[in-house]
């Protein structure tokens, strides 16, 4: 239980050097794809296989280092779905791909009691083998910025992710900024509400701000609907935490004592990683009453949502959570007004918080300084259908719909033609080849989309925004 | 009075959700999850314990897909049926289940409530697809072929 600020440096300090101590670490990925794939079956065998050969491994996260140990950790989602299972190799950044619990015993003998690199087990396009997972095309024209931490940390560990400074921007906010500060920082970064529209999320959090109320809710929207797209799935699975630390920052913020998370009853692996990171948190004391001996009190709750695809809407959301039948209704009232048991209420979608710790600790300038102008920094896409490469991916907004299809996807499947692409879900539009210089951004795609409208697609290809 | 149900697992539930109406979703959850569908004397109970009308529960269970008015098997079958995966050809792998299990869109569990077979709108694991989840666990990139192995594995598992 952390007491205050100074337990707080404390602890991520221990961990920090816990983790430096791992001289390699194994990351196998353990998102709802790999897990498919049979993952969990190869994260066993790994520690069995490590164990019979006598390296001191550490499975659960410790705090005493153990010199020259090797990490095994289940983490989020590489994005690479289409190659999974996934086997990550640190710290030569190796990437394994398509593993079977039969490759386990070679990939410990040769990689990790050894230095040799697997060729059969590599990525390789046009003839060329690429070991290091950042230099495969898929992976080299990404910025992962919401997805930094999904399949570089254990999806399932407080303890590394304050081994890297996780939470360390809610505690700047907590301690060192007033709220003003905050709404100020994430209104001059211009974050726009990733769920679809693009709703400045410094404004709903001032509008929250300034208003007198007995209580104010922070919800954090998880139910991803839309076909085709698992961004939010990949980021709750992946870097719980992030989320959470998000919500927390929003908390301070607006004065508000309670967050819901709402998540799809469909993402069972969500929900649990979810839990176990509240749980997590409110053991560390970072979650519950006078956290770190600041005064202040949030906590956190799991809404699993009932199989309704309407309650991805706000207002049917909110009424959701109430124990109501998930019935939109008119607005306004707004839900920053009267949302959550009628309450000035944060809702903001699972990416949007995911962004927000990085603005508050390293600014709002630097975070302008990705993407564009009007739409600055990331968006994660999901491509799914008829391309070459499936799977997750974080590009700065403005990048070309050319290079997410054929740069970072790898072109279309088979190397057929191009027709379409829809984008953006049944609320979305379709994007012919007419369009594939166009910049991916709330701007442009708006515009685009009401020209074309939502007439009959025909999936070539289905990438989700 | 109560057949279906055992009260002292239904006091459980309310208990755990603190006997708060707003939790209803969630007790419902919960009771579904105990006896994999809603019994109509759950609606009962939980209206006496909760104040609330029998009416606005079964309002409640009838607009959310999840919940089921009816017994369903002990394998629940989800064939993914999100746009990913129909256009990897989802509905095969429905047709084939539905025609070895005697099953139809009106029809889901077969008599003897070993197999409950339905469509889902989407499990978010495009990447792989086409998908289905039995009792939650995925099924990457099925097949009607492959469907039918399952079926064989999971009828021997009992």
């Amino acid at each position: 239980m952390l007491l205050n600020r100074e337990d707080f440096r404390n602890a991520c300090k221990i961990y920090k050097k816990s983790l430096d101590a791992q001289k390699k670490k194994i990351l196998v990925c353990a998102g709802t794809g790999c897990v498919a794939g049979g993952a969990l079956d190869i994260y066993a065998e790994l520690i069995r296989s490590n164990k019979e050969r006598g390296v001191p491994c550490t499975v659960s996260f410790e705090k005493e280092p153990h010199d020259g140990s090797v990490g095994i950790k289940k983490s989020g989602c590489h994005g690479f779905c289409e190659m999974g299972p996934l086997v990550r190799i640190e710290p030569q950044g190796w990437l394994y791909i398509k593993v079977k619990p039969e490759d386990c015993d070679e990939i410990i003998e040769k990689s990790i009691v050894g230095e040799t690199f697997l060729d059969r087990l590599a990525y390789i396009k046009d003839g060329k083998t690429y070991p290091t997972q950042e230099k495969i095309p898929f992976y080299k024209k990404q910025t992962r910025l919401a997805l930094e931490h999904c399949g570089h940390i254990d999806a399932t560990s407080i303890n590394e992710y304050l081994a890297i400074e996780g939470y360390g921007a809610f505690v700047k906010a907590l301690f060192d900024m007033s709220q003003d500060d905050i709404v100020n920082e994430v209104n001059l970064s211009n974050l726009r509400g990733r769920g679809g529209g693009g709703y400045p999320t410094g404004r709903k959090w001032i509008q929250v701000r300034r208003q007198e109320a007995s209580a104010k809710y922070i919800v954090c929207n998880g139910d991803e609907g839309d076909p085709g797209a698992f961004m939010d799935r990949s980021i709750m699975e992946g870097d719980p935490h992030r989320i959470l630390e998000g919500m927390m920052i929003a908390g301070v913020a607006c004065g508000a004592l309670e967050g819901y998370i709402y998540v799809r009853a469909e993402y069972p692996l969500a929900v649990k990683r979810l839990e176990t990171a509240i749980d997590e948190a409110r053991e560390c004391g970072l979650l519950g009453k006078n956290i770190l001996g600041s005064g202040h009190d949030f906590d956190i709750k799991i809404c699993k949502g009932a199989g309704a695809f309407v309650c991805g809407e706000g207002s049917a959301l909110t009424a959701s959570i109430e124990g109501k039948r998930g019935m939109p209704r008119v607005k306004p009232p707004r839900t920053v007004e009267h949302g959550l048991f009628d309450k000035p209420t944060v809702l903001n979608n699972v990416e949007t918080f995911a962004n927000v710790p990085f603005i508050i600790q390293n600014g709002a300038k630097c975070y302008r300084a990705i993407g564009q102008e009007n739409s600055p920094g990331t968006k994660a896409f999901a491509l799914t259908g008829n391309i070459e490469n499936t799977g997750l991916i974080e590009v700065p907004m403005g990048t070309t719909l050319r290079e997410v299809i054929f740069d970072i996807g790898g072109g279309m499947r088979g190397g057929s033609d191009f027709k379409a692409v829809q984008i953006g879900g049944p609320s979305g539009g379709c994007l012919t080849k007419e369009q594939l210089d166009l910049p991916l951004d709330f701007d442009s795609l708006t515009k685009a989309g009401a020209m074309i409208g939502l007439v009959g697609l025909w999936l070539w290809m289905n990438i989700h925004a | 009075m109560y057949e279906m149900i055992d009260s002292k697992e239904m006091d459980k539930i309310l208990h755990k959700h603190q006997y708060v109406p707003s939790n209803i979703i969630a007790m419902l959850q919960d009771t579904q999850a105990k006896y994999r569908y809603l019994p109509k004397e759950a609606f009962f109970y939980l209206s006496e314990n909760l104040g609330i009308s029998t009416a606005k529960i079964y309002s409640i269970a009838t607009f959310y897909e999840n919940f089921s008015l009816e017994q369903k098997g002990k394998y629940v079958i989800k064939i993914c049926d999100g746009t990913a995966c129909h256009v990897r050809k989802s509905i095969p792998i429905l047709e084939k289940l539905r025609n070895e299990l005697g099953l139809s869109a009106t029809k889901v569990t077969t008599d003897d409530l070993m197999f409950t077979v339905e469509t889902v709108s989407c499990l978010g694991a495009c990447g792989l697809a086409p998908v289905l989840t039995v009792n939650d666990k995925v099924y990457a990139a099925m097949t009607p072929d492959k469907t039918t192995e399952l079926l064989v594995k999971l009828k021997e598992e009992n």
